[in-house]
């Protein structure tokens, strides 16, 4: 029995020093925890974020990028115009670059991605960022011109997203698992369910970028497993990490550097502008100020997390505070509900994905909802599936909690069909205007005066901007803190002796 | 015996015949599809549209049907619409991870709960019996994903024996089984107290037969009145314990599976449903009912041997 037991714990102990060994030698290479397993490796077919976690920046690249600040910088473009009407964009390419595959990059290649974006069969899932394209000339291999058809301000910008990275014709088809780009990283394997391997693109247009030798993205969705992965050494850091009321401990562990960012992510309370009562201004006014964010983000993130007033993130140019024009006030909510004709409150019903911060934030709702006699019935809608089918698709629903996660989306509420059910002129005109300037002042003035008006009119609850979490090895570097957009942005990351 | 084997394997292929027409039935019955789950919350209905025609989920479901269990005697279960790989493949990477698991932890099952269960009943109603029973009461209390939990806490975070999870591959066979200790531990002790129990009762039950008394009578060793003629009459309900137990740890490890970080057969079926990947899902869900349907078979096989009688009949 004796035997048996030593014989247990040297093997044990083999197996980890036989893991230990890897771990020790020079380090130039980064494992990364992300929550979620991408499903595929080409972020211009489909939507979903750990897609562009993965791909966007790293393996492919756009005519243009965005820097932490969410500024517009050069990439596969050196340079550009745009003229003085605001229709034609004339952008010098960067020369001598090439694709992974060998193929060389030039203006038939952004014609071919940009052609391929915005064809009829596109299932590109942001097409209408495409929409406004006249045409694409490419007068000589280094220039490309694309002319719009009306002036759309936002084209530069969201030239910039993973929707409109260039692709290679050769492997457009096969990029969803075996990606081919222009970027600082190839593609090396991808294990499903456990890990997608990139090794460093030595004929990078960059010299001297990147400094790792190889990158490995770990999927690991439980938080108690991204907890214990990090406590074992398995990963170097865990981006996003998921267990928000974990994170305290991180904090306070010296091994770890524990860094909370900001993210486009609005967690919203979206409310049904089509079905009484929540047509009427008033009641929605009430339910607004029956909210208290502070402790919403308590309860719901462990209070990390930044309280919004308005359908806009703080990481966007031109995010205004309003979180001040429906401040937390009972006597205030009751005044309104019953301005609105409903001194007794009502019942309604509150759809509710499973993820726990969106549960959390429910009951939380509920609570507060119920102070001011609004009883709110939480009724489970597993996401993604039942929820896009039943709230987004058919907006059948009263109540529901989601996360809108893109940068800059404050025209979703200008949308002819969507989900909220918002109809107002007034802003529609506003955002089209928005749509319209090229001049970034002008834009971040209307979409100003754009959160003004959801603010006061509140067709949605603005509860908080969802933070990112992230926990790192002390000694892990260039690895951005906040996100303006989806990115597990490994370009300029390097270790530190 | 031929004719049995004949018609067993008749009823094997009826029952997944209907197996298939249900699983096919009820997932499309699910609401929401792959098509507006992969383009987001951004995207419009016509490009929803154009999405669902390139993955077929706009042809007729009698079509999809048929196209799928032609697939299965071609060997092309087609290919998953998240991941954009052939299925077949897909299953065939999770299995070798999924069935050395679930054989470690039925090792662990078996191992653990036969032995206490027959020495619990050799000493019945003396202290190692009631030990056993707290053990028995305990690990059918304790769900596998929190024994899970403190294993990781333990050998991991604290002591660092082993990693945390995840999978590192069959090309290190030794780390491979190493990254599969802990989880098959945590998946078979909560087996293995459940085994503690039957193979009592079990053992129990035949010790107060008459043979059992002839055998004591004519002055057989107590020890081998115990395996030859106890346990050995003990072992049909233990046996159908552990096959019932070999199909749960195939497809319903997806606790462990999760908190673990393996890739294994239980996660897949969890993703694939989740993203509404009705071409994985499907196959999953029919290679499951085969394997249960298989397993039961081999179970039944098993009682011609442990039980003589049986041999003569039909």
């Amino acid at each position: 029995m004796h035997g048996l037991k030593t014989g247990w714990r040297a093997a044990a102990i083999a197996l980890a020093l036989a893991s230990g060994m890897t771990m020790a030698a020079a380090k130039d290479t980064l494992t990364l925890g992300l929550p979620i397993e991408p499903t595929g490796l080409d972020p211009t077919i489909a939507a979903p974020l750990p897609i562009r976690q993965v791909t966007w920046g790293n393996i492919y690249e756009g005519l243009v990028g965005l820097n932490e600040k969410n500024q517009i910088i050069p990439l596969l473009a050196t340079s550009w115009t745009i003229s003085p009407d605001g229709l034609t964009y004339t952008f010098k390419l960067r020369p001598n670059v090439k694709f992974t595959d060998g193929t060389p990059f030039d203006s038939s290649i952004v014609k071919f991605s940009l052609d391929r974006a915005r064809a009829k069969d596109s299932t590109n899932a942001q097409k209408q960022f495409f929409e406004p394209i006249e045409s694409i000339e490419t007068p000589d291999p280094l220039a490309a011109v694309i002319k719009l058809k009306a002036p759309t301000g936002l084209f530069l910008y969201h030239l910039a997203w993973g929707d409109a990275v260039m692709v290679d014709p050769k492997s457009e088809p096969t990029n969803r698992t075996d990606p081919v780009g222009t970027g600082p990283f190839k593609f090396k394997s991808w294990q499903r369910g456990t890990k997608v391997e990139l090794v460093r693109n030595d004929d990078y247009w960059d010299k001297g970028v990147p400094k790792l030798a190889a990158v490995t993205f770990r999927f690991i969705s439980d938080p108690q497993a991204q907890a214990s992965a990090l406590r074992a050494g398995d990963i170097d850091g865990m981006y996003f990490f998921t267990a928000p009321e974990l994170f305290k401990e991180f904090e306070k562990d010296k091994r770890f550097s524990a860094v909370v960012g900001s993210t486009p992510g609005k967690v919203i309370v979206p409310l049904n502008n089509s079905r009484k009562p929540f047509s009427n201004m008033k009641v929605r006014q009430a339910m607004m100020s029956a909210i208290d964010r502070k402790a919403v983000i308590e309860a719901a993130y462990a209070g990390y997390g930044t309280p919004i007033g308005s359908h806009f993130a703080p990481t966007d140019p031109g995010y205004i505070d309003e979180t001040g024009v429906w401040p937390f006030d009972l006597a205030k909510a009751k005044a309104l509900l019953k301005e609105a004709g409903y001194p007794n409150g009502f019942s309604a019903t509150m759809k509710c994905a499973q993820m726990t911060y969106v549960m959390r934030t429910c009951e939380v709702v509920q609570a507060m909802e119920a102070q001011i006699g609004i009883n709110l019935k939480i009724e489970p809608s597993e996401f993604p599936a039942k929820w896009i089918q039943d709230v987004f698709t058919k907006h059948d629903y009263d109540v529901t909690v989601m996360n809108h996660a893109e940068p800059l989306d404050i025209g979703i509420y200008a949308r002819p069909n969507y989900y909220f059910e918002y109809h107002n002129p007034a802003f529609d005109a506003i955002i089209k205007k928005a749509d319209e300037s090229s001049d970034a002042a002008q834009r971040d003035k209307y979409f100003g005066e754009a959160q003004k008006i959801l603010a006061e009119q509140v067709p949605a609850l603005y509860i908080f901007d969802i933070p990112q979490l992230n926990v790192l090895n002390p000694k892990l570097k260039g690895l951005w803190k906040n996100e303006p957009i989806s990115e597990a942005y490994v370009r300029d990351a390097y270790w530190e002796n | 015996m031929r004719t049995l084997l004949l018609r067993r394997f008749g009823s094997f292929a009826v029952t997944l015949l209907i197996a298939s027409l249900v699983i096919f039935a009820v997932l499309d019955l699910l609401p929401g599809n792959a098509a507006e789950i992969l383009l987001g919350t951004s995207a419009r209905p016509d490009t929803i549209a154009a999405l669902q025609q390139q993955l077929g989920l706009d042809q007729p479901a009698y079509l999809r049907y048929l196209h799928w269990i032609a697939g299965i005697f071609t060997g092309h279960l087609g290919q998953s619409i998240t991941y954009g790989v052939p299925v077949g493949g897909l299953i065939a990477e999770r299995l070798v991870v999924t069935v050395p698991l679930a054989l470690l932890a039925l090792l662990v099952s078996v191992g653990v709960g036969v032995p206490i269960g027959v020495w619990a009943a050799a000493r019945w109603r003396k202290g190692p019996d009631r030990a056993a029973s707290v053990v028995a009461q305990l690990g059918i209390a304790i769900p596998d994903f929190w024994l899970g939990l403190l294993l990781i806490l333990l050998f991991s975070s604290t002591l660092h024996w082993f990693s945390a999870g995840g999978f590192p591959g069959w090309s290190h066979p030794a780390r491979a089984i190493g990254a599969l200790i802990l989880p098959a531990v945590a998946l078979g002790l909560p087996q293995a107290a459940i085994l503690i129990r039957i193979t009592r009762a079990s053992v129990l039950e035949v010790a107060n037969e008459d043979f059992i008394r002839t055998a004591q009578a004519k002055g057989l060793p107590a020890r081998q009145v115990l395996w030859r003629h106890t346990v050995r009459n003990a072992l049909v309900p233990i046996v159908t314990i552990v096959g019932l137990q070999f199909s749960f740890l195939i497809a319903g490890a997806v606790l462990v599976e999760n908190i673990f970080n393996l890739p294994g057969m239980g996660l897949l079926a969890y993703q694939s449903l989740q993203q509404r990947d009705l071409v994985v899902i499907r196959s999953v869900a029919l290679f499951f009912a085969g394997l249960v349907i298989l397993v039961n078979f081999l179970v039944d096989l098993s009682y011609l041997w442990l039980d003589p009688r049986l041999r003569g009949r039909r």
